[in-house]
């Protein structure tokens, strides 16, 4: 038991990213609220977004804004900098996030035209009738 | 214009295509057409260019902006790339042709919105091919998803619903596919396949590595609706427009399955896939027979033509994603044919169903009565596309299902084997049915005069020459597989 408190806490990162990731899951597939679901998908796709930044931490670490002249004379310690690239990645993974929930919101917008509900269920009855 | 980088113009036209479509479109929608097309041409005779230069001289690798891999964006182009370029942009430009009518006719003044998408999806089709950035992968993803969301949602009653459907189960799998990549980045620090490629043999820590594998791989069945999988496609293709369809069909889940043989072979190797775990292969063989077996059954209670033909597509899948895990040189030639192939087939099925779909509204079995009688040219032509899809000689699909069939015996899979011939056995059945329903049922009160009346012109041409090329392709596969499939095969096969 010892031993597991250990590992959580050794990388507690990862553990709220997989709590995070389940909830959000959860949404999507559990809830029958249309916009619950696409919060839950926005939920999963931040958790990621965590992931990615928390293994760019480094504890100590500069921000990577280097002096050119500097860099040629002495060269780069990249243990002295923080790692940019996962941060950059997830610029990317933002902007595409924004974008698949802004087609989203658009074509929930014309299910709610269409059916006048956003509950799964209540459009599920119509379309039976 | 030079000759070195021919690839990125086939790349760059459709994208810069779609503004243009959608600026000048908003002036007069008489710009659209001849955009589309010729924007289409071009990048079809240039990826033709292309795979003759990939073939005389061997594959070579592009770097976007100068930035050199393993830091910037590498463009990897192989006879597997190559041939994917020309099949995806011949397949959307007869497409295109008969997508025009059809959109014209379903979404009266929205042509330029509906290119524009279109355009995209093709770009981020043609990108998804070339990039050999596991990172820019996911963004092309996402990309060609986006878009297709778009077009289905443009579908009437409840296209919007699938549109949603699709996004749900779509943003699962990319992301599914980010979290891949994203544990390949912590263990290997680089994004670049050949780079992943060349560090992982050095990284210890097999389960984060196996564990990377999964994500991706159920990221990308998600994606290309391996058939557990599949809930979103049936309702997404049948009741978008068309149009959509037509391009969506034949290309978004062919991509998806060139994609898995990317990341399973370029990225990870295939000592890592089936030799550490040769369990994880014939499960996902067991899994592609299922998916054979179910999806055809499935086919069979449809009432729709356009809906039998989604399943049909999810069987479909399920052959290639078994072909390609049977771990052997002719299963692995058979899927990548299979690839050609079966975009081919679906591009003339779906193509005959556009016709009949814009003479008749629907496609429900009920209004197909006489259609023998009514359209002869396009049924015709659809009969074509279902001897191929049934796999009977000299038509394309005999020959790829022939390798697959072999590679199965090879390997022992006989659960695959059967699956196929199973599958074979109900596509026959289920398009003798239509051809039954069409051809021998006489409609009552038209007997005798059944008028003939096909749908233009501009969706007949291109749906003939896909049938034909159906039978150019079957006679000429020996040739297609020893001149290009051969050298597009996996190291190792």
């Amino acid at each position: 038991m010892e031993q597991f408190l250990a590992l959580i806490i050794a990388k507690y990162n990862y553990w709220l990213y997989v709590v995070l990731m389940m909830i959000g899951f959860y949404a999507m597939i559990g809830k029958r609220n249309l916009v619950k679901k696409l919060i839950g998908m926005n939920i999963f796709q931040t958790a990621i977004i965590l992931l990615f930044v928390s293994a760019g931490v480094k504890h100590g670490g500069k921000i990577p804004i280097l002096d050119k002249y500097e860099v040629l004379k002495h060269g780069v310690d990249a243990t002295q900098i923080v790692n940019p690239l996962p941060h950059v990645l997830m610029l990317t993974a933002i902007v595409v996030s924004v974008s698949v929930t802004g087609v989203a919101l658009a074509v929930l917008l014309r299910i709610y035209r269409e059916y006048g509900t956003l509950e799964e269920d209540e459009i599920l009855e119509k379309l039976g009738k | 214009m030079s000759t070195s980088n021919l690839h990125m113009y086939v790349l760059a036209v459709p994208l810069l295509t779609a503004f243009f479509v959608n600026l000048l479109g908003r002036i007069s929608r008489r710009w659209v057409a001849p955009l589309v097309l010729g924007a289409l041409t071009f990048a079809s005779l240039a990826s033709l260019c292309v795979l003759g230069k990939v073939l005389r001289h061997g594959s070579f690798s592009y770097t976007v902006g100068n930035w050199q891999p393993p830091y910037g964006i590498e463009l990897l182009l192989d006879p597997l790339s190559a041939l994917m370029l020309v099949l995806i942009s011949v397949v959307a430009l007869f497409a295109s042709i008969s997508a025009i009518q059809s959109v014209r006719q379903e979404l009266p003044g929205q042509e330029h919105l509906f290119f524009t998408l279109y355009l995209i999806l093709i770009a981020g089709l043609l990108g998804l091919v070339l990039t050999a950035d596991a990172f820019n992968l996911y963004v092309l993803l996402e990309i060609t998803s986006i878009t297709t969301y778009g077009l289905i949602a443009m579908g009437k009653g409840r296209a919007p619903l699938a549109s949603f459907n699709y996004i749900i189960m779509g943003s699962i799998g990319a992301c599914f596919y980010l979290l891949g990549v994203g544990y390949l980045y912590l263990m290997t620090g680089s994004l670049n396949m050949a780079d992943i490629a060349g560090i992982l043999p050095t990284v210890d820590g097999t389960a984060a590595v196996a564990t990377a594998l999964a994500f991706i791989l159920v990221g990308l069945w998600i994606k290309m609706a391996f058939f557990p999988l599949h809930g979103w496609l049936p309702n997404a293709y049948s009741l978008a427009p068309t149009g959509a369809g037509l391009l969506a069909a034949p290309l978004m889940t062919k991509v998806s399955i060139y994609l898995m043989v990317r990341v399973m072979f370029w990225l990870f190797s295939s000592d890592f896939l089936f030799l550490q775990n040769p369990l994880v292969s014939t499960l996902v063989v067991w899994a592609a027979a299922i998916a054979i077996v179910s999806a055809s059954c499935l086919a069979l209670a449809q009432r729709d033509l356009k809906r039998m033909l989604t399943y049909i597509i999810v069987a479909e899948v399920g052959y290639m994603v078994g072909g390609i895990w049977l771990a052997n040189s002719a299963g692995m030639t058979g899927a990548i044919l299979h690839i050609v192939n079966d975009a081919l087939m679906t591009l003339c099925l779906f193509l005959a169903v556009a016709a009949i779909v814009y003479k008749l509204g629907s496609g429900e079995f009920d209004k197909l009565q006489g259609i023998y009688r009514r359209m002869p040219v396009t049924m015709a032509a659809f009969t074509v596309g279902a001897f191929s899809m049934i796999g009977i000689p000299p038509t394309a699909g005999f020959f790829s299902k022939w390798y697959l069939i072999q590679g199965g015996i090879e390997a022992g899979h006989w659960q695959y084997v059967i699956a196929l011939l199973f599958s074979s056995l109900v596509n026959a059945v289920l398009f003798f049915r239509i051809i039954e329903i069409g051809y021998f049922f006489k409609d009552g009160e038209q007997h005798g005069h059944e008028k003939k009346e096909e749908a233009p012109l501009l969706m007949q041409a291109p749906l003939l020459i896909s049938a034909v090329a159906l039978i150019v392709v079957g006679l000429g596969s020996g040739p297609l597989v020893e001149s290009i499939i051969k050298l597009a095969l996996p190291a190792g096969f």
